[in-house]
């Protein structure tokens, strides 16, 4: 089995779906020639021509609206919005076009894109480069979110993505794009969305996360280990719709839980999480769920952005709080 | 350099076929329609007032939900929709739905639309349409999509939209006018320039003489046609259609047109921002007046037909309503199931709540 980088893996899904699927298109700013400005589209304009894999001019809101369009011509668009930042120039054509699409034509139409983003804290990128502005699309009915951390889980989950029929956001943790690697078979393979996955068994405590916080959520893991805490780690995988059953089944299990998420407080994905816990299995607490989070401030882009993101030692200290309690 | 934007200025002269008193003004371009198309544009515009009227009265009886009033712009609406073709494609916006109903939307599936059912977005198999667009320039991004599909796909169709003066004051506008443009795509981008966007007039939308020329920047051909006359609105969207299907790229085509009515039936009120001498002024440029001289002219018209087209329309207005109302209520649980392809386990949950209290 390969060993790939995050990048690696995703640009080997587009491949592999550009190969098996014509209708299959891959656009966005500078994915042709360049490659991508994170090289995520390297090669494939070469391999599959420039009807398949185009550069679109500089707008995000005419790439949101061309996706709508060759969806309902029968094209399965996947676009790059270049940083997830950029977002917000085409959250009409995300949030109140794509997600209401099979309302807007009584289930003739659907919008089958992907959107695929970098986003996450960590790289020391300008200003509204790095933002964690999952849980605005993550509170839209109609939309799928989607965030990997591992670069197996990547190449599976997006081959999904591209082939689900609903529009899906996946976004790509900037920080784990080349940080390490892992095995990636190179035949296809899928992993369902909407489905977490246990990235760590344990019985003492349930660590919930998704994206590069997986891997903070781990490395707390081994540390709490030799305090003989036993935690289980819970990667969301999908964070719209969030795979409930898997969280709760742990949580009857540990009777603690602490919510991760690299984005700011009141930013959406852990205070669902949370809510629903409350709400179905507040008998099974022995204390609160607490939450490990950025501040509700601005992304702190640049001197103040190591301290600003929640790391290891925060989920630590919080599940100390939660056994202790 | 105030001469480089007087240049572009003046290569945008309004485009006219029919005069104010019915006649052709403009032999060279009157367009290639026999007597019976002739008189099928007549009697669709006829029967487009009537259900505006009608639909007005009903919306005020409360059996109509949301409705945007289009008497004024008959000329601009089905001028340009009698030009296009089964298999082209509409993106219309909110006012645009008579463009729906001559494409194939059954009456009672627009009176659903306004209801808010969602069948009343249904398009029939052989109608390819999206319901009207409500936010201003959305549709003209997803037409620039449309229209690049089609090329890819090699067919010989255009992507149709339309907005009106304040859309092009969006950046969906230059966004979709531009991709389409870089794409050479086949699109037709409509702006029905009505001079009021809700109450702001159009010289305080922008600063440009005509709303035609913002073609200029995105280096597709534009046009501006008098709205009110059905033969100019016709002849240009035919001419813009063969010149995206043989891979001219797309048009922009202003229209000089005017609502009679409010921007909503919600609550708008004109007379606050528009005077009766405007009105007046506009009500003799009216598209269905002149055409009628016209036609009249032309010996192939009579009162006693148009009465018969008013008749007709008031019968199929009262059978469509009654059946809007008769068809079953859209309910939550259809809501639900129409999210996803496939329910998501929140959604599965909330389906199974909405059908007991829905059974109750």
């Amino acid at each position: 089995m390969a060993q790939m980088t995050m990048i690696k893996a995703i640009t080997n899904a587009l491949q592999t779906e550009l190969k098996n699927d014509e209708n299959v298109l891959v656009f966005g700013e500078d994915v042709g020639q360049n490659g991508g400005v994170f090289r995520a589209t390297e090669g494939l304009q070469d391999e599959f021509g420039e009807d398949r894999v185009f550069d679109t001019p500089l707008g995000e809101s005419g790439i949101g609206g061309l996706s709508i369009g060759l969806g309902l011509q029968g094209f399965r668009p996947v676009m790059e919005i270049q940083f997830f930042g950029f977002v917000f120039e085409t959250m009409d054509s995300i949030n109140g076009q794509m997600a209401r699409m099979r309302y807007r034509s009584g289930e003739a139409h659907n919008s089958p894109v992907t959107i695929r983003a970098p986003f996450g804290g960590g790289v020391h990128t300008p200003e509204l480069h790095a933002d964690s502005l999952e849980g605005l699309i993550a509170q839209q009915p109609g939309m799928k979110v989607v965030i990997p951390s591992t670069p197996y889980d990547a190449k599976g989950l997006l081959l999904s993505a591209i082939r689900d029929n609903d529009p899906v956001l996946f976004l790509e943790h900037m920080k784990l794009y080349r940080s390490f690697r892992g095995e990636v078979p190179e035949e296809e393979y899928t992993i369902d969305l909407g489905k977490a996955d246990v990235k760590r068994e344990g019985k003492d405590v349930t660590i919930v996360a998704y994206g590069a916080m997986v891997h903070s959520a781990l490395k707390a893991a081994d540390e709490l280990e030799k305090n003989d805490i036993d935690a289980e780690v819970i990667d969301l995988r999908t964070v719209s719709p969030i795979d409930i059953e898997t969280i709760i089944e742990s949580v009857e299990k540990t009777n603690h839980v602490v919510v991760v998420q690299e984005a700011q407080r009141q930013a959406g994905v852990a205070a669902n999480v949370v809510a629903e816990i409350q709400e179905r299995a507040i008998l099974h607490l022995e204390a609160p769920v607490l939450r490990v989070t950025a501040p509700d401030t601005v992304f702190a882009f640049s001197d103040a952005e190591e301290i600003w993101l929640p790391n290891e030692k925060d989920i630590i200290e919080k599940v100390n709080t939660v056994i202790n309690y | 350099m105030k001469h480089v934007l007087e240049s572009v200025e003046s290569q945008f002269e309004m485009f006219q076929v029919l005069n104010e008193d019915g006649e052709i003004v403009n032999k060279d371009d009157m367009p290639d329609l026999s007597d019976e198309e002739l008189k099928e544009l007549m009697r669709r515009m006829v029967y487009t007032r009537i259900l505006d009227q009608r639909s007005i009265a009903l919306n005020r009886q409360g059996r109509l939900g949301f409705y945007a009033p289009t008497a004024g712009q008959e000329a601009s609406q089905l001028g340009s929709q009698f030009a296009l073709e089964q298999d082209d494609f509409l993106l219309p916006g909110y006012r645009d739905v008579p463009q729906l109903i001559w494409q194939g939307l059954p009456l009672y599936q627009a009176f659903l639309f306004s209801k808010g059912h969602f069948h009343g977005n249904q398009m029939p198999e052989d109608v390819h349409a999206l319901s009207p667009q409500i936010i201003i320039g959305a549709q003209y991004v997803q037409t620039a999509g449309v229209a690049l599909g089609m090329k890819l796909r090699g067919k010989k169709t255009v992507a149709v939209t339309y907005t009106g003066d304040g859309g092009t004051s969006q950046g969906d506008f230059y966004e979709g006018i531009n991709f389409a443009g870089a794409y050479g795509a086949p699109a037709i981008f409509f702006v029905q320039n009505n001079y009021f966007a809700i109450s702001v007039p159009v010289e305080k939308q922008s600063s440009t003489k005509t709303l035609a020329q913002k073609s200029v920047a995105a280096g597709i051909e534009g046009i501006q046609v008098d709205g009110m006359d059905v033969l100019a609105v016709y002849a240009v969207t035919k001419h813009a259609r063969e010149r995206a299907i043989n891979g001219d790229g797309p048009m922009l085509i202003e229209t000089l047109t005017y609502r009679y009515g409010p921007h909503t039936m919600s609550g708008d009120d004109p007379t606050r921002y528009r005077t009766d001498e405007l009105n007046d002024e506009w009500e003799k440029k009216d598209p269905i007046v002149r055409f009628r001289t016209f036609l009249e002219d032309k010996g192939i018209w009579s009162e006693e037909e148009e009465n018969k087209v008013v008749e007709d329309a008031k019968e199929d207005i009262k059978k469509a309503i009654k059946e809007a109302d008769n068809y079953p209520k859209q309910k939550v649980t259809d809501l639900i199931g129409n999210m996803y392809e496939e329910l998501p386990v929140n959604l599965q949950e909330q389906m199974e709540e909405y059908k007991e209290k829905e059974s109750k």
